[in-house]
């Protein structure tokens, strides 16, 4: 058996970027991920020779990783919330211009400045779009310091897999706390080049360029439909979830991230009290599971999304279920965990009622 | 043969004869290898075909088209890469410089340069102009200076000169609410991380040649990796100051020049 450490959300991270074979990570600090970049400094560059560079800002180290990934090096950043904002339109390019790199968001609760404390306020901005323009992110959802270390690697694989940014979303409550977990072997950093990587031509092959830039309206829709193809693609192979006591269930919580734990402690409550009550987890939030959603819902009397924040995921789960059951919501905001105690008292508030 | 009676054909071969100069760096048609055939998207005058072609002659005379990296961000000069046969990267407004960081940093021992105008380096962009002179990355930096924004159609630029009119300043810069136009090059040459900086211009043969050199010396310098290279051109823009090429090269002169001196800022080994 592998050995066990107990290690920080953000330090596990970084740990696992080093053993990914990451190339470069550009950042900026901003609480409550800082770790980050504080533990590649003092460990990336001498065990594998990884670049670790402070930006001046967000604006700087998204589009040092926007120069360094056109290289077709493995590179990534982090920030948090408002640090994440400040990167929208290089993240915009990047997508255009079908770069592979790893994005990491420890969010925190907003808006404006907000705070430090956990949230999940920036669903939107990371699946929806959030930078200008009809573009994706992959967008991997952790629940346990444990998948903070495996979507690293995933995160990578997925981004070089599809020639796309991938974001990590997760909060400042999984970036800060300790739990055991198991790292992965070190693997080597990347040798081979793509064949669409800025390097220097030689003389065998045509120039690289990487662009956005596509001023004629026809290009510029072949390129939009070119995404949206490769979007549909990504929906039907990369979907992700975790199912926990939902065959049996007549009441589905819905969360994701840490959240859905919580959710989890919540079912097993209600179950105390004879409530049949499953969680659902998506762990892509783009692609997200509506096929699954929906087919649960086909066999639960109602569902109860749980979130930090106003009710974001709860239009998707709404959107996949699509009428066929009451999607109820329950939100905390601004940096406030919801308990399971009280996600039990919506549950029975809502349902209970209904269940004989 | 008497002086007087030597005819200017003459005269001429006699001096290009005495003088050498018929050599492979002087021949004025011949096309970089390093350039497509692309026609350009400038206007008739404009300053940034010279220096595409300079900074493509540099390429070729010293080798480096398969160890080369350009970086051209938002502005006029945003197709830079349908010009040039080299791998490119198209930054985002302001960012070259930062994209050049990144791409530096993986490939350090390849040759990197941006190639900015003046709104994006010295408006948008300044933060990571200076910081990324500060930092001393190993990379030229050329910075087309015109002293307005091209590719929006006339806008105040950070380097307007004072008076001067833009479609944002029609009634000429006015300090009291716009500030005073902004040497940025000769800010950034105070930087420690800055180890050449010099300004040129292409208005004319002399000052191309000029140009020329300290392109070459942006690229050379990058083997020694001891800090950034500047390279400011003022340049002119005849389409949106209204004016014809001829007109708007007299007018550089006359009003850009004593603004903006032509001359070497830092130059490695000697005190400035």
């Amino acid at each position: 058996m592998k050995e066990l450490k107990l290690m920080k959300g953000n330090e596990a991270l970084a740990e696992a970027s080093i053993l990914a074979g990451c190339d470069a990570y550009f950042g900026y600090p901003i609480t409550p991920q800082s770790e980050v970049l504080e533990y590649l400094a003092q460990e990336a560059l001498k065990r594998t020779g990884m670049v670790v560079l402070q930006a001046e800002s967000e604006v700087a180290a998204i589009n040092m990783i926007y120069g360094a990934a056109g290289t077709g090096k493995k590179v990534m950043t982090s920030s948090s919330s408002p640090g994440i904002s400040l990167m929208q339109e290089g993240i915009s390019y990047i997508a255009c211009a079908e770069l592979p790199c790893l994005l990491v968001n420890v969010v925190r609760g907003g808006p404006g400045l907000g705070t430090i404390q956990p949230s999940q306020g920036d669903y939107f901005q990371a699946v929806k779009g959030g930078g200008h323009g009809d573009y994706k992110l992959i967008v991997l959802a952790p629940s346990t310091v444990q998948e903070m270390v495996d979507h690293v690697k995933l995160g990578f694989d997925l981004a070089f897999k599809w020639r796309n940014p991938v974001m990590i979303l997760t909060d400042g409550a999984l970036g800060q706390m300790m739990e055991k977990v198991q790292l992965p072997a070190q693997l080597p950093r990347t040798t081979v080049e793509p064949e669409w990587a800025t390097v220097g031509k030689p003389k065998t092959r045509e120039r690289n360029f990487i662009t956005s830039l596509h001023i004629e309206a026809d290009k510029m829709q072949e390129i939009n439909l070119h995404l949206q193809k490769k979007y549909r693609e990504i929906e039907n192979q990369e979907i992700r979830f975790d199912k926990f006591e939902c065959d049996d269930a007549e009441i589905i919580l819905v969360a994701f991230g840490l959240v859905a734990r919580i959710c989890q402690k919540a079912a097993q409550l209600a179950r105390e009290k004879g409530i049949k009550v499953g969680v659902f987890r998506p762990i892509t939030l783009f692609p997200y599971p509506s096929n699954e959603l929906n087919k649960l819902a086909g066999q639960v009397k109602g569902m109860l999304t749980v979130e930090m924040n106003a009710g974001q995921m709860v239009e998707d789960v709404r959107l996949s279920v699509n009428g066929k059951i009451p999607v109820e919501f329950l939100g905390r905001m601004g940096g406030v965990v919801p308990t399971p105690e009280e996600i039990l008292h919506k549950l029975e508030e809502k349902f209970v009622g209904e269940i004989v | 043969m008497n002086e007087k009676t030597m005819t200017e054909e003459q005269h001429f071969s006699e001096v290009i004869a005495e003088e050498n100069i018929c050599v492979n760096e002087n021949l004025v048609f011949e096309k970089p290898e390093t350039l497509l055939d692309t026609p350009m998207h400038y206007c008739p005058g404009c300053g940034h075909g010279v220096a595409h072609r300079l900074i493509a002659e540099v390429i070729d005379e010293l080798g480096i088209q398969d160890k080369t990296i350009g970086v051209a961000p938002v502005g006029c000069s945003v197709f830079m890469y349908n010009y040039m046969n080299i791998d490119m990267t198209e930054a985002p407004h302001g960012r070259a410089s930062a994209a050049a960081t990144g791409i530096k940093r993986v490939l350090p021992d390849k040759y990197v340069f941006s190639y900015q105008g003046d709104g994006d380096l010295a408006a948008i962009g300044t933060g990571e102009t200076i910081h990324t002179c500060n930092r001393g990355e190993n990379i030229l930096i050329v910075f087309i200076n015109n002293g307005i924004y091209g590719m929006t159609g006339g806008q105040m630029a950070p380097t307007t000169l004072v008076g001067m009119k833009s479609t944002t300043t029609p009634f000429g810069r006015d300090v009291a609410i716009m500030g005073n136009p902004l040497k940025i090059t000769d800010l950034v040459a105070q930087l420690p991380g800055v180890y050449y900086a010099t300004r040129c211009a292409v208005n004319n043969h002399v000052n191309v040649r000029k140009a020329k050199k300290a392109i070459m010396n942006g690229f050379k310098y990058q083997d020694l990796k001891k800090g950034l290279s500047f390279v400011e051109i003022v340049s002119n823009c005849p389409s949106n100051w209204k004016m014809t090429p001829v007109e708007s090269n007299k007018w550089m002169e006359e009003n850009m020049l004593p603004f903006y001196p032509l001359g070497d800022l830092k130059v490695p080994g000697k005190e400035n």
